[in-house]
């Protein structure tokens, strides 16, 4: 059992309120899973500067002084940055995989979790409600959010095995459920050269989307190749730079459920976590289909 | 346990708000109400909050003002539970009697297991409604999801609109009733001639569900009792 949540905002004047409702829907969602959380947030202006790539790491060899000054050795170019919680925050005025070159580099055994001009992610093991407050989720804002509550079961409680995973530029994926045959895929996407932070199935599901997004697949099908490709039960919630999308596999065991206003659209395992929402009590609420992709565009 | 918060009892209806006073409070205020009592409460600010008015045993009237969470008015007996919103997953699992209406949506597995009593959904079900149900009835005025009524054992379900896939898989002695359209039958669930005492019982539950459908446009769904016993030639089937 996982407890997922996203919001993306249609009216801009509710981005400064992001990292707040984003918490209440994160907080509600604790009771679905209290071994560690995450957090992915789209256009926070102090995660994501104008102009700047950021890149997030967890499991850094280095205390988070030390490392923004061996970042900076390596890129040879100022590296600003904040240490959040179990997550560090890295960006620089260059080009996001410069930096995550830089990153790797510098700190050798961190993992990634995400990279982009727009996504933080932010995440680690711990009760969500602590884990908001070292994020300082409720200070940040943005166009965009997910959130991830886990109650670890294909692997163990781990940092890297916590949600979001995000393994393309701006891409960000939440899973509740399990897939059933991640370790054939995973197989597969290894001998094409693709390597793993984790041993999660989740992260197999990430990389399979993040491949098809490369390939020049829309979310939409890359979803649908999804569901051809992965067994096993899973609520899914992608979002990239520009989209927001659900998806649910056949059986559609793990529950979902969406709210629409003018405003907002949101996402929520259970209902409860969308009642601090503006205007929750006109939206249009619906369980998504099973096997069908519902994605927004911004 | 701390007490119920209750404002004034208007019309002596109890007036109950869940921003201020616990689920597990509102519960035992009904379970603590005195044998036979037809007491009347009116909850607010549900807020989806997951197992309100579990495990009536009275025969009170109990109101949700808005959508609630999962197992709403789960083991019901003898109790009328109305909810203004939609309900999360298995609303009236497993009732014995009495009557919940959800004026909404339902979430799946709406009225699993359930025994008896009335269930009525006036807007969509969604996948495996009535999933085991033994002697419930089920109407729902809208749609019904994937797997509903799979290994139906008793009761009767009425489908205003439409049926998803894998309708009535492995059922049992349960009725379906479908007025649309049904994306595929379960293995073993077969469409049957309405005669005139399904047609009387389908009038009757239209009637109970405060319905207006015409029965005669209605399809009946039963079991054609090919699976209850072993044969080699149904292995696939299983």
């Amino acid at each position: 059992m996982c407890g997922i949540a996203g919001l993306h905002l249609r009216d801009a004047s509710l981005q400064p309120q992001l990292g707040s409702l984003l918490q209440t829907m994160l907080c509600q969602a604790a009771e679905r899973g209290t071994d560690a959380a995450g957090v992915g947030i789209y256009g926070d202006a102090s995660l994501n500067p104008a102009g700047r790539a950021t890149v997030c790491v967890i499991e850094s060899p280095l205390s988070a002084a030390e490392a923004f000054a061996a970042v900076e050795a390596v890129l040879g170019q100022p590296v600003e940055g904040r240490a959040s919680g179990q997550t560090s925050v890295f960006t620089a005025a260059v080009a996001p995989e410069v930096l995550e070159a830089a990153v790797r580099a510098a700190l050798p055994g961190a993992v990634l979790t995400s990279r982009g001009d727009n996504l933080s992610v932010l995440k680690g093991t711990g009760h969500p409600d602590d884990l908001a407050t070292t994020f300082k989720l409720a200070e940040a804002c943005g166009y965009q959010g997910v959130a991830h509550t886990r109650m670890a079961t294909e692997s163990a409680v781990t940092s890297t095995g916590s949600h979001p995973y995000s393994v393309g530029p701006d891409q960000c994926m939440v899973h509740n459920g399990s897939f059933s045959n991640h370790a054939t895929i995973r197989r597969e996407l290894m001998a094409e050269g693709i390597a793993f932070d984790s041993e999660n199935d989740t992260e197999v599901g990430a990389r399979f989307v993040a491949k098809q997004l490369a390939d020049s697949a829309d979310v939409e099908k890359a979803l649908r190749l999804l569901c051809e490709r992965f067994d096993g039960f899973y609520t899914l919630l992608v979002a990239t730079e520009n989209s927001f999308a659900v998806v649910r596999d056949a059986i559609a065991c793990k529950p979902a459920v969406i709210a629409e206003t003018d405003q907002w659209v949101a996402m929520a395992s259970e209902y409860r976590y969308l009642t601090g929402l503006p205007g929750v009590e006109s939206a249009r609420i619906f369980e998504p289909e099973p096997e069908v992709v519902y994605a927004w565009e911004r | 346990m701390g007490t119920l918060t209750v404002s004034q009892a208007v019309d002596e209806v109890t007036q109950v708000d869940l921003s201020n006073s616990t689920v597990r409070d509102l519960n035992s205020a009904l379970h603590t109400e005195p044998q036979g009592s037809t007491a009347h409460y009116r909850v607010a600010k549900p807020e989806g909050k997951h197992s309100l008015a579990v495990g009536l045993d009275r025969p009170v009237t109990v109101e949700i003002g808005g959508h609630v969470g999962y197992y709403a008015a789960g083991m019901n007996q003898h109790a009328t539970v109305e909810i203004h919103g939609n309900a999360g997953v298995g609303v009236a699992e497993n009732m014995m009697s009495g009557r919940v209406h959800v004026h909404g949506d339902a979430s799946q597995s709406a009225g699993a297991t359930a025994h008896g009593g009335l269930l009525v959904v006036d807007g969509n079900a969604a996948a495996r409604c009535g999933i085991s149900m033994k002697g419930v009835d089920i109407v729902v005025g809208g749609n019904v999801g994937h797997m509903s009524g799979f290994m139906a054992q008793a009761g009767r379900m009425v489908v205003c609109g439409d049926a998803g896939d894998a309708l009535g898989d492995s059922i049992y002695e349960a009725r379906i009733y479908v007025q649309g359209t049904v994306k595929s039958l379960g293995a073993d669930c077969v469409a049957k001639e309405m005669r005139a005492e399904h047609l009387e019982e389908l009038t009757e539950l239209l009637r109970a569900a405060g319905r207006d459908d015409d029965p005669t446009a209605f399809t009946r769904y039963g079991s054609a009792r090919t699976l209850y016993n072993f044969h080699v030639d149904n292995a696939s089937a299983y």
